[in-house]
């Protein structure tokens, strides 16, 4: 039988004024599964990530065209309720963004604002989210500190808890690692895994060693376009590309 | 050698034009102090503080400060009441939602505002506001608290504005992306993460206002009735500190002691916004987080 697709992309082209940022892009994601998207600076994987979000509708002058199903529903549809969207499909950035608050109030943030719970539903949310990012045995006897007080990688923990907490579907994580040592990386690959159980999490990554460890699939893009896109097993044992090969023996990137 | 010498020459330029601020602050202070103890030796401090009449030319004369520094709390309140709520919403508006055209449009048209010379907004208060206020309200006179406060809450706007629209700004933008990709709201975004991270600013700005209005004279001795007596309500005329100064001294007889009372007043209103400085600039410059 096959597993369930969660996401699918079809022919996707996206437009920064006149540079054409992504080029045809065809990709089925499954669920609970971490797919790695991979490729040099600049090939469009991260504003193929920021399309699932519409992070991208921040951005001046942009215009994109095809199709994005998440669970079934198009979300480039101008209709669609952009909070329903990024509630479901959450983002962890680059560098670590805790808010300017304290730890509790991090995390009763995306509860707060879509009223999910309050009082000790809403303590137990957090609880419950710390817990899911190994973070609450550390936390729990200062969840009053202020988040900027944290080292990177339990910054890094907290933002990912936040998302936790809203309860999403799909986690995407722009290169998550790109400002943590290599401790605190594995750290958060070992995290990765755990939770996957529960969601389906896309990374980018430049780290092409991190995607061989921690992805199942992965995609390969190249100037806009996904060149190949398969388990993360025969990529990196037996790419179908040239290109992809290359690339994955350091060739160029 | 010669460019060693020009090099040490410029130093000590720059050095005296950084310095000559604070010594003309220092001997402004000193100046207000010995002028004004002239007065504070002939009179005890705290009545004089607290007495609520003011009658620099009966006889025998009573200098009581409590009309005057009423005066300019109330006016200065009711400004910064008006001025503070339109000033911040104006900043959200100018640096989360105006499109960049009217935003450039927005940021001159308050440039202007400031540019404008306070008699030119007092004459505007007694042409206009003040017959508004009293057919509004039913009083005898428009030239109340009320008028100053209005006119001067323009006068703190451009400030207000422009601080708390730096304040806004500086968030980083992380912070507002990390807020929004949670799905919060545009507005709960401003209200829960960039209004909070910007707060010292805010409290910064609204000082900062308040040391613009309490200082100002000419739009209020213009504009607020200049009566010296105990103020009840923002609808009554009001004399400030500032407007007391301006219409006393061109009269006064030089060396008497109500010509020294006058150095006094000037010496409390240099302690108030001295101290309404300080304030703002340690918000300004308190660690951010």
């Amino acid at each position: 039988m096959e597993k369930e697709k969660i996401i699918k992309v079809e022919s996707l082209d996206f437009f920064y004024g006149k540079f054409q940022a992504l080029i045809n892009v065809n990709l089925r994601v499954e669920k609970n599964q971490i797919t790695a998207l991979i490729g040099p600076s600049g090939c469009g994987k991260s504003t193929f990530l920021r399309c699932l979000n519409r992070m991208n509708d921040l951005i001046d002058g942009i215009r994109i065209s095809g199709s994005i199903q998440i669970e079934g529903k198009e979300i480039l549809d101008s209709q669609i309720d952009l909070v329903t969207l990024r509630k479901k499909v959450g983002m962890v950035f680059q560098r670590p963004n805790p808010f300017p608050l304290s730890v509790f109030e991090n995390i009763a943030f995306g509860p707060r604002v879509h009223r999910l719970a309050r009082g000790e539903e809403l303590e137990s949310i957090v609880r419950h989210s710390l817990e899911s990012v190994l973070l609450w045995d550390e936390l729990k006897d200062t969840l009053n500190k202020n988040a900027l007080s944290l080292t990177l990688e339990q910054q890094q923990r907290l933002c990912i808890a936040r998302l936790v907490a809203v309860k999403p579907e799909v986690l995407l994580m722009d290169e998550p690692c790109s400002t943590l040592d290599p401790m605190a990386t594995l750290k958060i690959e070992e995290l990765m895994r755990i939770l996957k159980k529960d969601f389906t999490i896309l990374i980018v990554t430049h780290n092409m060693q991190q995607a061989a460890r921690v992805s199942d699939f992965t995609g390969f893009f190249l100037m806009g376009e996904l060149i190949e896109f398969d388990a993360t097993s025969s990529i990196f044992t037996a790419p179908g590309d040239k290109r992809t090969e290359e690339y994955i023996t350091g060739r160029f990137g | 050698m010669r460019r060693k010498l020009f090099e040490r020459f410029v130093e000590r330029a720059i050095f005296l034009s950084g310095i000559a601020a604070v010594i003309l602050v220092v001997l402004i202070f000193v100046f207000l102090l010995k002028e004004s103890i002239a007065f504070f030796s002939q009179v005890n401090f705290f009545t004089t503080l607290f007495n609520k009449d003011w009658y620099p030319i009966s006889e025998p004369p009573k200098f009581g400060f409590l009309p005057l520094i009423l005066g300019s709390v109330f006016v200065t309140f009711g400004a910064i009441v008006i001025a503070v709520p339109f000033g911040v919403a104006a900043a959200i508006y100018i640096s989360e939602v105006a499109p960049s055209r009217i935003k450039d449009i927005l940021k001159t048209g308050i440039e202007l505002l400031a540019a404008i010379p306070s008699i030119v907004l007092g004459f505007i208060g007694i042409v206009a506001l003040a017959p508004l206020i009293k057919y509004v309200f039913r009083l005898p006179s428009g030239l109340t608290a009320l008028a100053g406060s209005i006119m001067l809450a323009f006068m703190a706007m451009p400030t207000i504005v422009s601080i708390v629209e730096d304040a806004l700004t500086s968030v980083p933008k992380s912070y507002k992306e990390g807020s929004l990709a949670l799905g919060a709201t545009h507005w709960q975004t401003i209200r829960r993460v960039i209004l909070p991270a910007a707060f010292p600013g805010i409290v910064a700005a609204v000082m900062l206002g308040i040391g613009r209005v309490i200082g100002e004279t000419m739009a209020v001795l213009m504009i607020t009735g200049n009566a010296a007596i105990l103020p009840h309500s923002l609808l009554q005329p009001v004399r400030t500190l500032t407007a007391t100064i301006a219409a006393e001294m061109g009269e006064v007889i030089q060396g008497s002691l109500h010509y020294y009372s006058l150095f006094g007043i000037g010496f409390v209103l240099f302690v108030i916004t001295f101290f309404i400085n300080l304030m703002a600039d340690m918000f300004l410059h308190r660690k951010r987080f």
